[in-house]
């Protein structure tokens, strides 16, 4: 978009036809073919493709593994067992399903890394990414409850653990934190019947995902997609049509990416996962560590990390939701990191920090892991809350390029016959 | 630029290795970790395959120790049949299934639920009616589990200095280590040892050197009958230590019958994508040379 | 458009082309396990043969067992009822097929189509009236047999002889003989 002209012809008189009725091919080939894309973006930005390949895979492979599952508290783990053993590639399907969901949010982390490090939140881009941490916000609540589903012993006590945080309210209306937690429940504590409700809104959540997701495509055509030099297309040779160098790009990136999937789909299926959710769910049992899946660790750290419950389900929740205001926090005048020297070595502590965190928030509660998960914590606060807004106004950023074309060629383009463009 | 890819690379794999720790079903272990060993076994790695001839000896050491406490209710006859498990002949397998095991049958026009050989649709039945009175014939009350996924359910406790955990992991990953629960299993069945003389049993609780920390458990020793409990037909020397690796392997069958296919299918679709890959690199590399 | 002008046979270079090939190769390769994971499972196809044990009905007595959901009629006749079936005409019927699942359609609905060699008191048929699928009366001892002294449905008035044929009434088949096998003089595999 962007006062992008469509070249769109249509080739068949069928073509011509549907083109004046619903033009949905000249809107593809406007947006994904001739769709001016930045020459100079490195594989860091295949994974916006990554991810809405997994989103497909995940919906394709929870629909058919829905024709088998049974949402109830006596039948799930078992029927979950009867799609392992006997249904057709149900062993696959279930792996995949299963696998993916980690993988999805492997790139998501990767994605939104990206995202920091390039300032693909700055100005214009604001909206893109206050969607994308909408997105990332429904990610993590269709997991928790895809998790719940085999109804193992993890499944049962993950739920009543974290929908337990909610009491924590009664710290500020007494009984209103108990109320919303039975109203989860839909009883006196998890049960068949929370199962049954986190099942129907599992299965819808993902469509709302694709909705947002939609959105999220369109606030990105809206301005363009950043690149590692964070400077805009101003000319045609700083530019490529979408098809073929970045769809081609994109699906070379996903062929390895799938690669590593396929490892563990076929070679490691439950390494991500934890062996207590082979046990099924005993509400008079408490496995002795809770955990929940690897890509929760970090906030569970940060839960865990401030002694009160209420200030530590808020400082988790906050953890995320500081997100939004990082295109406001961070007062750099420069986009990418790649010429902010300063910058850059705090945005790798921060990495870091995430990274200890996870690591932290599978251990026990216990000296020394939470000495050191409160350390992180504060730094994390402290890089999202004191770090970006000083820095951007101290630091003496790089010189920046003059054009997209000059980083990537080293020189300006002779002004006409510049070879890439691609849309105008 | 390429400095930055790789960093961010290598960030994402400790991040997704660092945080897929997916280990420790057990105790958060401060005391002194139990050293599990991995065993070798026929079926782990990416070339893995249950050995048909084990699993039937596991099978034997089933029926003939565990299954006086141990269901394994989530295998029905018909899976002994089937190819990637013990693979026994079909008609052995119905008469054992019809002489040596009864189940309810449908009711009968007068209402009342009578026995019936069992068949090969048939799961095959545990030693109690239900878990209450499995509890009663224990001198300890407790439950002895159902044994269709216990090496799916158990795993390995490492306690490595964090700086070490990444190095493990990629290692595992790498190997696709997924035997920590038969690893367990087989330590366990070959942990019930004496304890140090200070050690207190409690009553009807057994000393075991692979149980989580304090290291009791109400099961007793199922191999104290020691070496020729169970006879075997193959020639496999009749040993405590075959027992206990038999029956692990069969468990582990148990637990994931799907491994023969799902490492034979795994194999064609990682040399698929391994080819599609390399030749989607060099057709993006094609493709973008033509820029100037 | 692209100004990468005059380097279109890009697109058909043959590495790009055998690169979209294989991609595409493999993407129709996946979609085989959504397909199959619909057909019937393991846990059905287990069902889907049925052993019956004959030592326990006597002559003269019926029973009826579940095959495949389906509920199937199992009658040891008695002489007569073997030699009334063996009397009628075949031009006399309704329905002159078989309706036996292990011989073609052609083929005629003589009793000797209905049951099999040396074993023609047994009479195995599905249970199902091929009017609008009603279970037909006549398993039990009290039950009406219809006017063929076979089995009468009910529902809409159909009767069937001693062999399961239609002879009156709206039902339009004879009833199904389902495939089956004798594996020993007192055991019968169904499907």
């Amino acid at each position: 978009m962007a006062s992008h002209e469509s070249t769109f012809r249509p080739a068949t008189h069928a073509g011509k036809w549907l083109d004046e009725r619903l033009p949905l091919p000249r809107l593809m080939h406007g947006q994904f073919v001739d769709f001016p894309t930045p020459r100079n973006i490195n594989y860091l930005w295949t994974t916006g493709g990554l991810l809405t390949f997994f989103l497909g895979v995940q919906i394709a492979t929870g629909i058919v593994l829905a024709m088998h599952y049974i949402p109830s508290a006596g039948e799930a783990f078992s029927s979950v067992e009867a799609i392992r053993r006997d249904v057709n590639y149900g062993w696959l399907l279930r792996n995949i399903h299963m696998v993916g969901a980690s993988f999805f949010f492997l790139a998501a982390y990767i994605h939104i890394a990206r995202g920091l490090y390039y300032g693909s939140y700055k100005a214009p881009r604001e909206v893109l990414w206050i969607i994308g941490v909408v997105i990332f916000l429904l990610m993590m609540a269709t997991a928790f409850m895809g998790y719940s589903l085999p109804w193992g012993q993890m499944s049962f006590w993950a739920v009543t653990v974290i929908t337990n945080l909610f009491s924590s309210i009664d710290a500020v209306i007494p009984g209103l934190g108990t109320r919303i937690v039975q109203w989860l429940w839909g009883g006196f504590s998890v049960s068949g019947t929370t199962l049954t409700r986190f099942y129907a809104l599992h299965y819808l959540l993902p469509f709302v995902i694709a909705g947002v997701v939609g959105l999220h495509i369109w606030a990105l055509h809206q301005v363009g997609q950043n690149n590692p030099t964070g400077i805009d297309i101003k000319q045609p040779s700083d530019s490529v049509p979408m098809a073929p160098y970045a769809v081609l790009k994109d699906i070379f990136a996903l062929s390895v990416f799938v690669l590593l999937f396929a490892w563990f789909v076929f070679y490691l299926p439950d390494y991500l996962g934890h062996s207590d959710n082979y046990i099924e769910a005993n509400p008079l049992s408490t496995p002795p560590h809770i955990v929940p899946e690897w890509y929760f660790l970090p906030y569970y750290a940060i839960l865990r990390a401030i002694p009160d419950k209420l200030l530590g389900v808020i400082a988790m929740f906050s953890s995320i939701l500081l997100l939004i205001f990082v295109p406001w926090l961070d007062t750099s005048r420069v986009r990418s990191a790649k010429y902010r020297p300063v910058y850059k070595w705090f945005f790798w502590m921060f990495v870091i920090s995430v990274i200890a965190l996870g690591y932290l928030g599978s251990k026990p509660p216990e000296p020394p892991y939470v000495g050191w998960a409160r350390f992180f914590t504060a730094y994390y606060f402290l890089h999202l809350l004191v770090i970006l807004p000083i820095v951007g106004v101290i630091e003496n950023p790089r010189a920046l390029p003059r054009s997209i074309t000059e980083a990537v060629l080293g020189k300006e383009p002779a002004t006409q016959g510049a070879r890439a463009g691609g849309g105008k | 630029m390429i400095g930055l890819k790789i960093k961010t690379a290598v960030a994402a794999v400790l991040l997704a290795a660092a945080l897929g720790t997916g280990a420790s079903a057990h105790e958060g272990g401060h005391e002194a970790a139990v050293h599990i060993m991995r065993q070798p076994w026929t079926f782990s790695g990416m070339l893995g395959k249950f050995e048909p001839g084990q699993l039937q000896r596991g099978l034997k050491v089933y029926t003939e120790i565990c299954a006086r406490c141990h269901s394994v209710k989530r295998l029905s006859f018909r899976n002994l049949v089937q190819p990637g498990g013990p693979e026994f002949p079909e008609a052995g397998v119905k008469s054992l299934a019809a002489d040596k095991y009864k189940v309810d049958a449908e009711p009968n026009d007068q209402g009342k639920v009578l026995k019936r050989p069992a068949v090969l649709a048939d799961h095959i039945p545990g030693p109690y009616k239900n878990d209450q009175e499995a509890r009663a014939s224990q001198p300890g009350g407790a439950l002895p589990p159902d044994l269709s996924l216990i090496t799916r359910a158990r795993s390995i406790e490492t306690h490595l200095p964090f700086y070490m955990v990444p190095v493990n992991m990629v290692r595992d990953i790498l190997a696709g280590y997924q035997e920590a629960g038969a690893d367990y299993v087989y330590a366990f069945l070959t942990g019930f040892k004496e304890p140090s003389r200070d050690v207190k049993v409690p009553d009807g609780m057994n000393y075991n050197v692979a149980f989580p920390a304090p290291h009791f458990t109400g099961m007793p020793n199922p191999f104290a009958g020691g070496n020729d409990a169970v006879k075997y037909d193959d020639g496999t020397p009749q040993t405590v230590d075959n027992y206990a690796r038999d029956v692990t392997a069969f468990l582990a069958w148990a637990g994931d019958p799907s491994l023969a296919e799902r490492k034979r299918l795994g194999l064609l679709v990682m040399v698929y994508l391994l080819i599609t890959a390399v030749l989607l690199y060099f057709a993006k590399r094609r493709v973008w040379s033509n820029l100037h | 458009m692209a100004s990468h002008t005059a380097e279109e046979p890009n697109r058909r270079d043959f590495i790009v082309i055998a690169a979209q090939a294989f991609a595409a190769v493999g993407a129709a390769a996946a979609l085989w396990p959504f397909i199959d994971q619909m057909n019937p499972d393991a846990s059905t196809q287990a069902l889907a043969s049925t052993e019956v044990d004959l030592s326990p009905v006597k002559p003269g007595q019926a029973i009826t067992i579940v095959w495949r959901g389906k509920p199937v009629f199992i009658r040891n006749r008695m002489p007569e009822e073997v030699s009334t079936a063996k009397a009628v005409k075949i031009a006399d019927l309704k329905d002159p097929s078989a309706r036996n699942d292990a011989l073609p359609e052609s083929a005629k609905a003589t009793d000797e189509n209905r049951t099999k060699a040396g074993k023609e008191n047994w009479l195995v048929l599905v249970g199902i009236c091929t009017h609008l699928g009603c279970i037909p009366k006549g398993q039990s001892m009290g039950d009406a047999k219809g006017d063929y002294g076979g089995w009468f449905c009910p529902c809409h008035g159909s009767h069937y002889d001693t062999a399961g044929r239609i002879r009156q009434g709206p039902a339009p088949r004879n009833l199904e003989v389902p495939p089956y096998e004798f594996l020993s003089a007192t055991q019968i595999k169904i499907g």
